[in-house]
């Protein structure tokens, strides 16, 4: 009845077990992160929203947003989200040159947006400390530039590791700029979500 | 090729390298990681045990006169936190859950193993920072909530190093949960059904959701405490136009189902234990998770009724009222699953078995005093008093410890392939219990007389009562002896147990004790019945179908 496998049956059996296993859910474990990631975004949200039913501030120290530059910014991240999918798309067709030309681009219009989110908080009349809705304000967009910060640079990693021949992302090895990719829609999600409740509503 | 299904006591040969070293060092293996997370949670339970004995050596006499209030606040902040975040937390899910899930969905280790050895690296250093946290300027000293404006108040050292510890705790769980959802969901062994799988996959399943769902809004809560207490923002700070309330909402977000995160696990365990020492299937295999289920999606509405002294207008309160009598009605299924498992069987009073019963009717008593404490008009007198002690206590001691204690008896052949010594265990049992009950019953008392929690003073009138507390107390701090003793002793000198000494037929007991390396020298068993105790042909159909 027991039977006892060969050694060298049983870890062939381990190897293709293996390859058959770690195919596929490392964009499960990635979906799963980012749906807790939208968690940690929500209780933001959620703390804003309240305060701002709850804690009305004073009326000599309601700021007015000013709108142009971060709907700027919303058009950046937004074209951003399109150029990544083309770079995708290019690397699926093996076409590094066009991949990583499109990948740059994304990468510059991260930095771009980071950029024009700096000059915002330079010319903004308020600081951090100054009410409520200040602190919340720099909480949730600096929380969210963190992100955009982390994509940029991951996307500088995924320009880098696409180039012919060295580079380690290409059509057979796809993941890692798709995991980045997904990220950063994430992101700009999160802040259209953020543009909405902060500067619209 | 087949492979037996049949519980066999012959000896298997042994891959697993032995030697303590390979336990204290960096491995991916998901049973090493998993026992690192029983040792390291036990150890920071030996301190958070000490942290309690010295709150109930303060609270023998009415007046402070033990050690000073302001670290009689830092005592009971770090106990509550080492207890919740280092042994409870980290044991049910991290220990268990790595040691069991891989062999339960017949994989050979976990979704992402590195992931979940960062996830075990996170502990150790937290805990060892949340500890020297007292000696650099004291540790924290509002208390395991942390509730605005008293930590914001409170010296900041000890706060900011206690919300760091708590951060990088939370993110171990995160990366733990990611890891259990994707290999029960991703990695289950090709023609394994969900609804075959043992109860604790299930169990983790849910805990695994909550923690996914609710750790992050924690964290970001604690950064904007951080900033509340560093940049002296205003998020939490009423007088810089803040609003307390707020912080509790999102603490109590994740908070209340941390008790479910704590206790669900518990319940899997449980489900596991039962059926193999009275020789019967689980009771209601299905309604068991559904009600499981039930608890993950009612668990996440009913925070508020933390809350009802904190000025939470009428329909919140009745919302919340509601919705957490609703939760009795799922654990009570539970409850009576478990007693139909019993009813009838073939029960062996061994030590594992004593502790699940000690389980049960201890977590009866916390249920009752749960419901109790969700109505409005009774919540508000008992409020913040040791009544509320008391319930959480038969919670989580009486009820996940109790677990953790019995896991430990159940799995010890597992981990070591050596028997425990079960008269000492039941020894054990025995003081654990009447210690335990010693201890906490009395506290209901004293909170229904007014005495209020996290003082280390009080009326006089109540002394009596906190001595017989305390006693209680320092029973369960013996009954920890016998249990060191038993460990040590049948690692060193215990009896061999064979592979499967309760005659399982759950998939880790069908490897060797302990298992070799990758689990299986062959092809992992499909166990389509992991509960078919009693019937007669259950191994013969389970043969058929390989």
């Amino acid at each position: 009845m027991t039977s006892i496998v060969p050694k060298e049956q049983s870890s062939e059996n381990r190897q293709d077990l293996s390859t058959e296993e770690h195919e596929d859910f490392r964009l499960f474990g990635l979906i799963a992160f980012l749906i807790a990631d939208g968690m940690t975004f929500a209780g933001f949200f959620a703390a804003y929203l309240t305060f701002k039913a709850v804690n009305p501030i004073g009326p000599d120290a309601i700021y007015e947003l000013e709108l142009p530059l971060p709907t700027l910014n919303t058009v950046l991240l937004l074209v951003s989200s399109f150029t990544f999918h083309r770079a995708g798309k290019f690397l699926e067709k093996s076409e590094s040159k066009q991949c990583q030309k499109w990948l740059l681009i994304t990468g510059a219009l991260g930095v771009a947006f980071l950029i024009s989110q700096m000059f915002e908080y330079f010319t903004l009349p308020f600081g951090l400390t100054d009410n409520l809705f200040a602190s919340t304000f720099y909480a949730l967009t600096g929380f969210h530039g963190l992100h955009v910060t982390l994509g940029s640079i991951m996307i500088m990693i995924i320009w880098w590791q696409t180039r012919v021949p060295f580079g380690r992302v290409n059509n057979a090895n796809k993941f890692p700029l798709e995991a980045v990719e997904l990220y950063w829609h994430f992101v700009d999600g999160i802040w259209v979500i953020l543009f909405i409740i902060l500067y619209l509503l | 090729m087949t492979i037996s299904l049949k519980p066999s006591n012959s000896p298997q040969e042994k891959l697993q390298p032995t030697g303590w070293l390979k336990y204290l060092s960096f491995s991916l293996d998901h049973k090493v990681i998993g026992l690192q997370y029983l040792v390291c949670g036990f150890l920071f339970y030996l301190i958070g045990g000490s942290l309690a004995a010295a709150i109930r050596v303060e609270l023998i006499s009415p007046l402070s006169d033990f050690m000073p209030r302001e670290v009689y606040n830092q005592v009971l902040t770090l106990h509550g936190t080492i207890m919740i975040f280092l042994w409870i937390v980290p044991v049910v899910n991290g220990a268990f859950g790595n040691y069991l899930i891989p062999f339960y969905v017949g994989a050979r280790d976990m979704a992402f193993p590195r992931l979940n050895a960062v996830a075990f690296w996170l502990i150790p250093p937290s805990g060892l920072m949340l500890i020297t946290s007292y000696f650099i300027n004291g540790a924290a000293q509002s208390g395991w909530t942390a509730y605005p404006p008293l930590s914001i108040t409170t010296p900041a050292a000890g706060q900011i190093i206690w919300i760091l510890s708590v951060l990088l705790l939370g993110g171990s769980s995160i990366f733990g949960g990611i890891n259990f959802i994707a290999t029960i969901l991703k990695l289950r062994r090709p023609g394994l059904k969900l609804m075959q799988l043992p109860m604790y996959c299930w169990a983790m399943l849910g805990t695994s959701i909550l923690v996914v769902l609710s750790t992050p809004v924690l964290a970001g809560t604690l950064i904007l405490l951080s900033f509340d207490i560093v940049a002296h923002t205003g998020f939490f700070n009423p007088s810089l136009g803040g609003n307390v309330i707020v912080y509790q909402h999102l603490f109590w977000f994740y908070s209340h189902p941390a008790v479910y995160i704590m206790v669900l696990p518990a319940f899997g365990l449980v489900s596991e234990i039962l059926p193999i020492h009275s020789r019967k299937p689980l009771f209601g295999y299905t309604t068991m998770v559904f009600s499981i289920m039930g608890i993950v999606v009612l668990g996440l509405v009913v925070w508020a009724h933390h809350m009802f002294t904190s000025g939470t207008p009428p329909w919140m309160r009745l919302f919340f009222t509601i919705a957490t009598a609703f939760i009795a009605v799922p654990t009570g299924i539970k409850f009576f699953n478990w007693v139909a498992t019993l009813w009838g069987g073939k029960i062996s009073l061994n030590a594992a078995m004593l502790f699940s019963c000690g389980f049960i009717i201890n977590f009866v008593l916390g249920g009752i005093t749960g419901v109790a404490l969700a109505q409005v008009p009774f919540d508000v007198h008992v409020h913040d008093t040791y009544f509320v002690v008391a319930h959480f206590h038969y919670i989580v001691y009486g009820g996940s410890v109790f677990v953790i204690f019995s896991s430990i008896y159940h799995w010890f052949p597992k981990f070591t392939g050596k028997m425990l010594n079960e008269n000492l265990g039941r020894f054990h049992f025995i003081i654990t219990f009447i210690g335990f009950n010693l201890c906490f019953a009395p506290q209901h008392w004293l909170g229904l007389n007014g005495m209020p929690r996290r003082v280390a003073e009080y009326d006089p009138q109540f002394q009596l009562i906190n001595q017989i507390s305390s006693l209680g107390a320092l029973l369960m701090a013996i009954s920890t002896l016998p249990f060191l003793w038993n460990i040590f002793q049948s690692i060193l000198y215990g009896d061999d147990s064979g592979d499967n000494p309760w005659h399982a037929l759950t998939p880790e007991w069908l490897t060797s004790s302990p298992p070799p390396v990758e689990n299986w020298e062959g092809e992992a068993p499909l166990v389509l019945e992991p509960y078919g105790y009693g019937k007669k042909d259950s191994i013969e159909t389970q043969e058929q179908i390989k």
